[in-house]
This record gives structure tokens, sequence and C-alpha cells, in this order.
């Protein structure tokens, strides 16, 4: 047993090292400073690189020159960075550059409440970029999932070559929990697959079976390109609408044809239950204690934890909805992820439950939520 | 050495373009050093300039307007060996300025080419940073009221080491770039140049015009002495290698029965400077090392040395699910601001409740019991309010008891900080 009282920033850059993270920019926002912090105390010392940027901009751009050099890389901010790493954003999806961002959002919109949670950006994270190709987004709901989700993050950043995102929150971010570091779920480290030709090599020509192309560093002893520009397989700008439908197509369908793999998530699940709880982040939390109080009073709901969010779980979304007739979704913003659940789950009754003003939701409200609109 | 000409590549420019020259003279540059396409990275801006890397056989990266020298920054501390060049026109320039001043400010072995021509010629001859105001552009009028940017002063007076202007057609152009290239630390050549496919056509400027102009400028010929300083990424390298390995966070050990099972909730209540968040963080520590599960959250604000400091703290014997305070059994109440923020909670608080209350504060209604702690009496300062009634509520065996405490303190601190806490803490201890 190792038990540390650690806070969900520190447990990312913790889980980030332990992936293999070796480059690591920021630019200082709360509530992302601490892990900007934590890594330029454990970082540096291993080897590691750690730069701080002069704006978000090029904070991120610094993690994707590096990127393209072989290292994993790593930023963190929140929502006001994350509108500035729009346009690089868009950039590392269409040139294929692993990087891992961490999102630990604050309350909104723009400047907000630095110091103020909120799930206000899980569709900014998604579709805050041009071109709308997707992304992998992970939203973790305690300092535990902070350190392992980050260990998969980086895993799906390498497997696919593209961003993945880790939204977390205030609430996660900056609150302290016990957590045992010897009883985290083990993951597995995945490298980048390295091209073994060099003749004739096409950066952007995809591995058959991945749909993702092999990988040659910037500094490998033949010369790669990488480019932001529409390109062919050989990293070259083209016109041709052929080539570049078939470059769009395969960005999209690398993730989403191969979500199942990836759907992480937790489910508690009462057999006779009528109503269902979705939710994600720190409300899960809420949710966990509603749904344990709820059990007491001789209600049973089931409970449906989403740890991937984007590409959207299909799959196991209705799965899990399949039973009951009543999704109760809870976030903390206006109603974000609840379009989604209303799309995929359309012969349910879908009910809302969220607000936006730096409060937690509570295991009250969900249970008021839960129990109330059946009296309706 | 060979040419690093992609052969299959020729330049597209428009005829008479000076990026062409410049071309041609990088070629050569890197033909006299001797240097292979794969020891090079070629980081290109957007804009004519930004079709650099394609004309050479070299590693490429083409990204975002202006940012090209973040990513070049990223490729050169990672790759140190690498030559790392950037390529960028005068639009570039103006909108990647910040990283442009941290560049020069750094210190990065890194060289900049702008290829300087005055406008932006791919998206129809608008005004740039370098544009003059009497020049006709596509901009309307507006070139008038901007005064152009000087990108050697600008670069010189933020610090870059090596800074030249030049003319694209210079004779020595070529050994002007091997020295750039070849300076340790930031270099920077601003290269004038020619825009025929949109800026001459409207406006009078030829190789000899640019040349006669340079010549009435104080020239920039490369070093600037009073910016010699180490190289950044060695630098880095040398005192990265210095720290010592942090390691991870050392465990909490188990020692002791927790003193109550289930959920239990405390609040401390105090502002700014009083060690609120390190009481807390005392008080979890305890917990855990009862084996109790333990969250803190914290609310300060941003002014970090004023206003309210308050810790909701949950203890419990099962994981711990919200983090929010619903039913405290122990608001510590240390000053005035914290007790205002939260005031709506007192209300809520049964006769199951305490509150721990310096003695002199106003308290807001509640049905807890309330137990009054006389710090001025006990001789303590603000600061160590905290600490003290965290005492006090060992002293009682409430959340906590004196050896879960000291564990707690001997974990946290150390010296004399751990000296001063086991001071408060054995006089508070028995003063309940
Ligand atoms: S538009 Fe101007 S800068 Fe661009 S290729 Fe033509 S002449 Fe050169």
């Amino acid at each position: 047993m190792h038990f540390v009282f650690m806070e969900g920033n520190e447990a990312i850059a913790w889980g980030a090292k332990a992936s293999g993270c070796r480059f690591f920019a920021g630019y200082p926002i709360t509530p992302a400073t601490t892990i900007y912090q934590t890594m330029i105390n454990i970082l540096p010392p291993d080897g590691g690189i750690v730069m701080q940027g002069e704006d978000e901009i090029a904070s991120i751009g610094l993690c994707m020159g590096a990127a393209m050099t072989g290292l994993k890389t790593m930023t963190a901010t929140s929502g006001p960075g994350i509108s500035l790493y729009s346009e690089q954003i868009s950039f590392a999806i269409g040139s294929e550059i692993p990087i891992v961002i961490i999102d630990v959002q604050r309350l909104g919109p723009s400047t907000g409440s630095a110091t103020r949670g909120a799930d206000g950006d899980i569709q900014f994270l998604r579709w805050g970029n041009s071109g709308g190709l997707p992304v992998v987004v992970l939203a973790p709901e305690d300092v535990r999932d902070c350190y392992t989700l980050t260990q998969k993050a980086f895993n799906l950043a390498e497997r696919f070559r593209c961003p993945v995102f880790v939204a977390s929150n205030k609430e996660i971010g900056m609150t302290r929990e016990n957590l045992d570091l010897d009883s985290l779920e083990p993951v597995e480290i995945l490298e980048r697959t390295i091209s073994n030709t060099r003749d004739g090599f096409l950066p952007f020509k995809a591995a058959s079976d991945s749909g993702v192309p092999d990988f040659l560093p910037i500094g490998d002893t033949f010369p790669v390109r990488q480019t932001s520009s529409t390109h062919g397989p050989d990293g070259y700008i083209t016109t041709d609408p052929v080539v570049i439908s078939q470059m769009q197509e395969r960005l999209r369908d690398k993730l989403e044809s191969t979500i199942d793999s990836y759907s992480y998530y937790d489910a508690v699940i009462e057999p006779d239950a009528d109503t269902l709880i979705i939710t994600y982040g720190v409300s899960a939390r809420a949710a966990r204690a509603s749904q344990r109080q709820l059990k007491q009073k001789g209600k049973n709901v089931s409970l449906l934890i989403l740890k991937t969010l984007w590409p959207i779980p299909d799959q196991i979304i209705r799965q899990f909805g399949k039973p009951v007739s009543r999704v109760v979704t809870v976030e903390m913003n206006l109603g974000q992820y609840v379009h989604e659940i209303r799309r995929i789950l359309p012969e349910k009754e879908v009910i809302f439950l969220g607000h936006m003003d730096g409060r937690m939701i509570s295991p009250q409200q969900i249970q008021e939520a839960v129990t109330h609109d059946q009296l309706d | 050495m060979t040419s690093l000409i992609n052969t299959s590549r020729p330049p597209v420019f428009c005829p008479g373009c000076s990026h062409e020259r410049i071309t041609l003279a990088l070629d050569k540059t890197f033909q006299n050093m001797n240097i292979a396409g794969h020891e090079i990275a070629l980081v290109s801006d957007i804009g004519c300039s930004g079709l650099f890397d394609t004309f050479f056989n070299t590693h490429a990266f083409h990204g975002l307007h202006g940012r090209a020298l973040t990513y070049a920054a990223g490729i050169k501390m990672s790759r140190p060996g690498l030559h790392v060049i950037v390529t960028m026109g005068d639009g570039g320039l103006g909108i990647g300025g910040a990283h442009l001043l941290s560049a020069c400010r750094r210190n990065l072995n890194m060289t900049l080419l702008i290829l300087n021509n005055f406008n932006f010629g791919m998206t129809g001859g608008q005004f740039s940073a370098t544009t003059p105001p009497e020049a006709s552009v596509g901009s309307g009028f507006l070139n008038q009221l901007e005064r152009p940017l000087d990108a050697c002063q600008v670069a010189s007076a933020a610090g870059a080491a090596f800074v030249a202007r030049a003319s694209s057609y210079q004779k020595d152009l070529v050994d002007l770039l091997e020295q750039a290239i070849r300076f340790d630390g930031f270099s920077i050549v601003d290269m004038w140049g020619v825009c025929p496919g949109r800026y001459t056509k409207k406006n009078k400027i030829t190789p000899a015009s640019i040349g006669e102009s340079l010549a009435g400028l104080s020239p920039m010929t490369g070093v600037v002495e009073a910016n010699i300083r180490p190289e950044y990424g060695t630098q880095y390298r040398e005192l990265s290698s210095a720290l010592k390995p942090a390691n991870t966070p050392k465990g909490v050990a188990v020692n002791f029965k927790p003193l109550f099972s289930n959920r239990r909730e405390v609040i401390l209540l105090g502002s700014a400077g009083q060690r609120i968040i390190t009481a807390g963080e005392i008080i979890c520590l305890a917990g855990m090392s009862a084996g109790l599960n333990a969250t803190q959250k914290n609310e300060y604000n941003i002014t970090v040395l004023r206003g309210p400091s308050i810790s909701d703290l949950v203890l419990s014997s099962d994981p711990i699910g919200y983090t929010g305070i619903e039913h405290p059994s122990v608001v510590v109440a240390i000053a005035q601001e914290g007790i205002d923020r939260r005031k709506g909670l007192f209300a809520k608080l049964g006769p199951e409740s305490m509150i721990l209350a310096v003695k002199g504060l106003v308290l807001p209604d509640s049905r807890a019991r309330v137990h009054e702690i006389d710090m001025k009496a006990l001789g303590l300062k603000s600061q160590d309010y905290a600490m003290a009634a965290v005492s006090i509520l060992a002293g009682m065996n409430l959340i906590l008891n004196a050896d879960m405490l000291k564990q707690a303190l001997e974990y946290r601190f150390r010296g004399s900080a751990l000296e001063a806490s086991l001071t408060v803490m054995n006089q508070c201890l028995t003063t309940s």
C-alpha cells in the first residue's frame, strides 16, 4: 500500500511521467497551473523537457514540434487556453501529431471564474477545430482516474497519432484526495509504430491494418515531412479530390471505427431499474452517492459513468439505455452531452439536470431529478 | 556536397521574386557548410515563404501562420543536433510577434530567415508590419496610419545576439547565412526583397533601391556583442542535469484505528494567511493515518494574500463520492471573512454539529453547539489559529486524536516548521 494525498492535477503529471511523457510545455492558468508546476518538479531531473510558452499558442506549438521528433508530449490549460490552442489542435488532427491536452475546465464563458468549476467545454473540445474531424476526449471523475486516464490518453495519442484530451474540472484538478498508488489499474504503455522501411517512406501513408501512418521522427537519417496543408501520403500539397477525400475519411475512420476498443466507462446496474443516470466527470461522484441514497430509500436506479466522451461510445449508451424507459443526464453545464444522449436514445424519455454557477451538482439534486419527474 | 534542392518540386515563385534567389542562396550555404538534408529541419511559415520546405530535401515542418518559431523551438530542444532554420515573411513577423520576442530572449540555437518584401504577397498585397506608410498597397489607406516595424531593432532590443539586415541581392548573402547558421544562439537575418507579383506593381522598388535604403540605416551585420550569452539548450541541459530526482510522494503509514465510521465533514472558515489549507491537509493526513479516505476542496480569492480562505474536508471509512459539504460535524470558525462567505451554512446546522470558534467572531444563528477558544489568552498569532484549532479538536478526540495529529505533522513538516507546529499542538491539546 502506498497511500498519498494528492490533487487531480498532480496525479495527471505523475500519470504522464509513468506514460513516458518526455516533453511538457504550458502557460500558467488557474486551475491547471499545478500540472505545470508538478511537471517542472518531476520531469527535468529525469532528463525530460519542460518549457513555459510565451502564450498558449506557443505552449502547444512547442509540444507539436517535439512530438514530431518522436517524443511523447503533453500540455495543460483551461478553457481560455483551449480557445487559443484551437488552430493548433486542427493542425494536430490533420497532420496526425500525437499530443495529450489537459483541459482543467473552469466556469466560463471567457475569463469566467478562475477558481470555480464547470464542464462547459465538452462540445467545444469536440468541435473547436476547423474541419470538424473527430478527436478523443476522456473524462476523469476523481484523482485515481486522473492518473490512469492520462496514461490511456498517451496510449491513444500514440496509437492513433492524434490529439487526445483529458477533460478534467477544477473540482477534480484542485481537490486533494487519498490515493493508493499501489492499487492503480496497471496500464500497459504503448509506443508509436515506427516505420521499418526508409526507402520510399511516405509520412502519411496509412499502414493498411490500422489506418494510421507508421512514423519516422524529424531528426531521423531519412528526411521526413510534416505539413499543415492538405496533403497526400507523401506530405506534399495536393489538389486531387480523390486523394483528399481518402485522407479526410481515414482521419475520421481511424477513430470512429475503433471506438469500441477504447470506450471507457463504469456502470453500476440495478436489474429492475427503470431509470438510468448518465453522467461524467465530477458529477459522477454525486451520482454514485445519490444512487446509494436512493437504494436505501428503496428506489433502484442504474448508473452509467462515461469516461470516453468522444468519439461517442454509442454502443455503450445504447446497451445500458435499452432496459430503462427514462434517462437522467447530469452534467455541470446548461446541457451539452445530453444532446448526444437524446440523439442516440430517441425512444427514451431523456431528462436533463445541470447548472453552471460554480457549484457542483449535489446528490440531493440528482435524487430530486430522478424521483420528481416520476410524479408528473 | 551536392545540392539539397528537391528537383522533383522546382520553385514556383513569380518571375523576378526575390524568394527564388534566397532559395538558391540557402542551398549554396548548405553546400558550403557540407551539411546533409537529414541534419537540417526547415520550419516554414505561411505565405509564399511558406513554400520553402517543399523545395529542399531536408526534414520539413510547415505549420500555422506566425507560429513557426514555436515548433522550431520544440524540435531544437528535442534534437539539439539538428540545424533548425525557420523561413518567415513579414506577415509571419507581425502575427507571430510574441514568438519572435520570446525566441530572441531565449537564445535557443536556431536561425530565423525573414523574407521581407513589405506586403502580403499571397493574399493580394495587403500591408504588413513592415510596409512603409507611403506605399500603395491592397489595404486602402490603412498603411498610412501605421509605422513599419524594424525587425532588427526589435530583435536586438529583445536580446537576440545575432541580428543582420540584408538585401536578398547582396553578394555575400551566402556567407552571411552561413555565419547566422553557425552562430551558437538565436540568429536572425532580415532579408529585404521584391515581390513582383504584388508589391512592385504599384511601388517602385528594385534591388538597387533596396541597397540604397539599407545604406541609409545604421547597419546590423550579425553579432550583437551586448547580447552574447550562453545558448538556451546548453544551459537548460546543464541546469536540469544538476537537479535532484523527484521521488513519488512518500506514503502515509496507517497506524491507528479511526475514531468514527461512515462520513464526517469538517469545514475550516478563515482568511488568507491563516494557513487554513495546510491545517485542512493536516486533518486529512491524520484521518489517512487511521485508514480513512479523505478529500480536501479549497476556496480562496485569486489575490491569495487577501480575502476568505476556506477548506471543505470529508473523511470517511467508505469511498467518498460527493466532495461538497452538506452536514458538517465540525465547523472551525477562525476569521470573520470565512464565516461571512459561508453564512448560509449556519442555519442548517443541528445540535449534532459543533462550531469551534475563535472568541470575538460574530456567528450567524444556528442550533449547533458552540465551543469558543480564546486565542489571545493563549498568546497565539493569527497564522497559528488554524493549527491551534486542529490541536484542540485532537485534544477532544473529535475527528482526530493527538497521535494521528503528531504523525501528520511529522509527515508534513521538517525542521523548524515541525518544531513550531509541535509547540502549538502541545500547548493546545489540553486547552479544550
Ligand atoms: S506573390 Fe510576391 S512573394 Fe509571392 S511568389 Fe509572387 S512575387 Fe514572390
